[in-house]
């Protein structure tokens, strides 16, 4: 009787995969939560996470003290360099530095915190945020929280020709607020599956290099899209290349499969080693009000894998294995669909890359998907490509052939 | 005086543009003054006195001086790691095992609010980040003034975790200095001032950084007050089992407001009681009227953790769940805890023996009186400055000691530097 409190709706991810569970039709499929299956449907502990754990629970040097207040120091350093490459320029002139976070989320927290504090003058929340339209759910969310007051849209994605719309995205670099924050998506662009090309980003960078605009890279799939580290970091390292001071919010939750164990990395570039030390000391003040330190199991199994030569190729062969069987079922259900003459046009889904892809199905096509044939995807037409298993293919496609023909 | 021909505009945009490169945009951020509590630790290391002691940071130490993992944890790791499990998110509020046995362990598993199902418990980043979902949960839904009273000390972090929140922080009356003991009285007299609707926050147990904690009797008037201001209580719960040894005993207070009738929001820990420092678990609770609001307020929470952190780490909230779900190594738990808070009691006898030993005339007794890993000296700034200084022992300005930092083979040395300081 204290609290007036309204019943919140649910997170909407999350409550599809609540009905998926709770549906008893016995050829259920799930496209919607963004974690890693593998071809029999099931959750994929990594091999080499499976070694390192065991490392780790042997190993009687190791206890459960505090971390640092900004986490493990190699976890930082490693992670940093897994994104900007060993021999980043930034890294040898000593202007690079990283808060460990709770997941790609924590990082981006941490990261609009400080921005809300520092950036472009003092507790700046009319600064402007822009996210793609469309984006992960939770960036809104994430700014908004932080204080920001005007978290706005930027034109990414073009639903009638199913791509990039760049001139929208770049007619609203040259016309947005000088010092607007931009948040990027480094790779596999989430929910549209749509990158940029590298020309593209090349664009991209300059109109912002000239408009004084900030970048704020979110990095949550690198090695899950292409199978490589490095082709995945292009834009990132491009961006660091051309002199921006910027932010990377980097996860492990997909690539390294720790979901749980919330493992991410707020890399920070900064002019120089002066900025970036005292840009790391506020960030901590942010930290120890928000977490206090943050978790280290998974820290841990991270820095044991990259700082270990055979590990890592472990680890790099355990990515390709993932990337590579999206890629298949990528090319599977185009193949597919365009055996069954599905109408419209399939290219997307190849040429779309990472875990999601943008269907092109509207609302009633999807609620059709889901209550009629027990296909459980996001409002959108975002579907997990992970879900999708040889078994289950078929029955896919010949339902969204179902859905595209009878539902419009 | 420029002269502005072609040459020198060229050479000024060339300039500007040099400027442009080499500027930061973190050009105005200063430099943000080292965590007084963690900081110690920090200037800990660097020291390279052999004698040193780290009496900064309230982490449990052995007799050795050295971190203790429980030996119910290791179990419990064994245990998890054979079973195999898979790394899936966990739902926004946590490991739902962990959750339920957490509140359990606050409230007794007979209490009438866990079987009306009419509190719900969020796990949570240890204390900080329990503290941290309640500030922002308060900020947003409690319907009286923002004030939070804060006992007169407190954990140094409440205060900004709370500001941040954007509450405003206040204080009763806590710790009486010419006594290192409670101030009753004082904390009676604020507390009967406080507006109605605000919120007091109220250490469980081992209040921290003093160690002095109300005696029943007098938590029993605190109540009566705390309900007649009609305040809502938040208690802090960060040292379950780690004060008396007594699990139950250390969560009477916190039981006592509830059967009081105040629906009281709890933070709890197990940083400390289970050694868990690290891995980041704790809880928040808030008990409610009844089920239905529980769950409104639940999905209100879950509102509030997802743009922190989405979901918690698992790691350690699956240790804890194991233990306090396993009876064998729940005991094994509880006889842990149990050594833990004698060990400190010990050091703390220890301590005044020495101290008389060497000839003090202080008073020393509160340093036996007071509980829990701290102890508040009584030693003023300058003090605290030259114990540092001339004999590495690291403490935070308030002269609070860590006494889990206190081992049989370092509390002469302890005994003698305070007395060298004091005398």
């Amino acid at each position: 009787n204290i609290f007036k409190v309204p019943q919140a709706a649910p997170v909407a991810v999350f409550k599809l995969t609540q009905d998926f569970n709770n549906d008893q039709f016995p050829n259920k499929v799930n496209l919607g939560v963004g974690a890693y299956r593998t071809d029999e449907g099931q959750p994929w502990v990594l091999p080499v996470v499976k070694k390192v754990e065991k490392i780790i629970v042997h190993d009687d040097r190791l206890n459960h003290e505090y971390l640092p207040i900004l986490g493990l120091p190699e976890f930082r350093s490693s992670a940093s360099k897994i994104v900007l490459g060993d021999n980043s320029p930034a890294i040898l002139e000593n202007r690079v530095g990283a808060v460990q976070c709770l997941g790609g989320t924590g990082a981006l927290k941490i990261g609009a915190e400080f921005l809300r504090r520092f950036y472009n003058g003092s507790n700046n929340t009319k600064t402007p945020i822009y996210v793609s339209a469309p984006t992960w759910e939770n960036h809104n969310a994430v700014f908004s929280s932080a204080g920001f007051e005007d978290v706005r849209p930027y034109r990414y994605w073009d639903a009638e020709k199913r791509g990039l719309d760049l001139a929208g995205f770049l007619g609203d670099l040259e016309s947005c607020p000088e010092h607007s924050v931009f948040v990027l998506h480094a790779c596999a662009h989430n929910p549209t599956g749509t990158d940029p090309t590298q020309e593209q980003w090349k664009q991209i960078a300059e109109v912002m290099m000239r408009r004084k605009l900030f970048a704020f890279f979110d990095s949550a799939y690198q090695g899950f899209a292409s199978g490589s580290l490095e082709k995945d970091a292009w834009a990132v390292r491009y961006f660091v290349s051309s002199g921006f001071e910027m932010f990377c919010a980097q996860s492990f939750s997909k690539n390294f499969g720790l979901y749980n164990e919330r493992v991410g990395n707020l890399t920070v570039v900064a002019r120089d080693a002066d900025n970036l030390k005292r840009v790391l000391s506020q960030m901590e003040k942010v930290v120890r009000i928000t977490w206090s330190n943050p978790p280290s199991q998974g820290a841990r199994i991270v820095t044991i894998t990259l700082t270990s030569p055979e590990l890592f190729s472990e680890w790099q062969e355990n990515v390709k294995t993932m990337a590579n069987r999206v890629l298949l079922m990528r090319s599977q259900l185009k193949a597919k669909l365009q055996a069954l003459g599905t109408p419209g046009t399939w290219d997307h889904i190849t040429d779309q890359i990472g875990m999601f892809s943008f269907t092109g199905l509207n609302p009633k096509q999807v609620e059709y998907l889901v209550k009629e044939k027990h296909i459980y995807l996001m409002a959108s037409g975002r579907i997990n490509m992970c879900g999708l298993t040889t078994k289950n293919i078929d029955y896919v496609a010949e339902s969204i052939h179902e859905a595209v023909t009878k539902v419009q | 005086h420029l002269c502005l021909n072609q040459t020198s505009v060229f050479s000024l945009s060339v300039y500007y543009t040099h400027l442009l490169w080499c500027s930061s945009w973190w050009g105005g951020v200063q430099m943000g003054p080292p965590d007084p509590i963690l900081g110690v630790t920090e200037a800990f290391k660097k020291d390279t006195n052999p004698k040193k002691m780290n009496l900064g940071v309230g982490a449990y130490r052995d007799d050795q001086g050295k971190p203790f993992v429980l030996s119910c944890v290791r179990k419990a790791e064994a245990i998890i790691a054979a079973k195999q499990l898979d790394k899936e998110y966990l739902p926004i509020g946590g490991l739902a095992e962990f959750s339920k046995a957490c509140a359990q362990l606050a409230l007794g598993p007979e209490n009438e609010v866990l079987k009306s199902s009419r509190s719900v418990t969020v796990q949570t980043i240890s204390g900080t980040g329990s503290l941290r979902i309640g500030a922002n949960f308060l900020a947003r839904f409690h319907p009286g003034p923002h004030d939070v009273y804060l006992p007169k000390p407190s954990w140094g972090n409440h205060t900004p975790i709370f500001r941040d929140a954007g509450m405003q922080l206040k204080a009763y009356r806590y710790y009486e200095p010419s006594t290192c003991g409670f101030d009753f009285k004082g904390a009676l007299d604020d507390i009967s001032k406080i507006p109605e609707q605000s919120i007091i926050l109220l250490h469980a147990c081992a209040h921290n950084p003093t160690g002095v904690d109300p005696r029943p009797e007098q938590w029993k008037e605190i109540a009566d007050i705390v309900k007649k201001r009609n305040l809502l209580v938040f208690f802090d719960m960060a040292y379950q089992g780690f004060a008396s040894g007594d699990i139950d005993r250390d969560a009477w207070a916190v039981r006592h407001f509830i059967e009081n009738g105040h629906n009281i929001v709890l933070s709890q820990s197990f940083a400390k009681n289970m050694g868990l420092y690290g891995e980041r678990v704790g809880g928040f609770t808030v008990v409610c009227k009844d089920a239905e609001e529980a769950k409104r307020v639940e999905s209100q929470l879950k509102i509030l953790i997802r743009p922190i952190y989405s979901n918690p780490p698992v790691n350690g909230a699956r240790i804890a769940a194991t233990i306090l779900n396993t009876p064998e190594l729940r005991s094994l738990w509880l006889e842990e805890v149990h050594g833990m808070a004698n060990r400190i009691i010990k050091m703390r006898e220890q301590l005044v023996a020495g101290l008389k030993k060497n000839g003090s005339s202080h008073n020393w007794q509160h340093v036996i009186d007071q509980i829990g890993m701290f102890c508040f000296t009584g030693l003023k700034p300058e003090q605290v400055e030259r114990l540092t200084k001339e004999f590495s022992v690291y403490m935070t300005k308030d002269g609070r000691i860590s006494m889990a930092g206190v081992t049989s083979g370092n509390v002469g040395y302890l005994a003698d530097a305070i007395h060298a300081v004091t005398k």
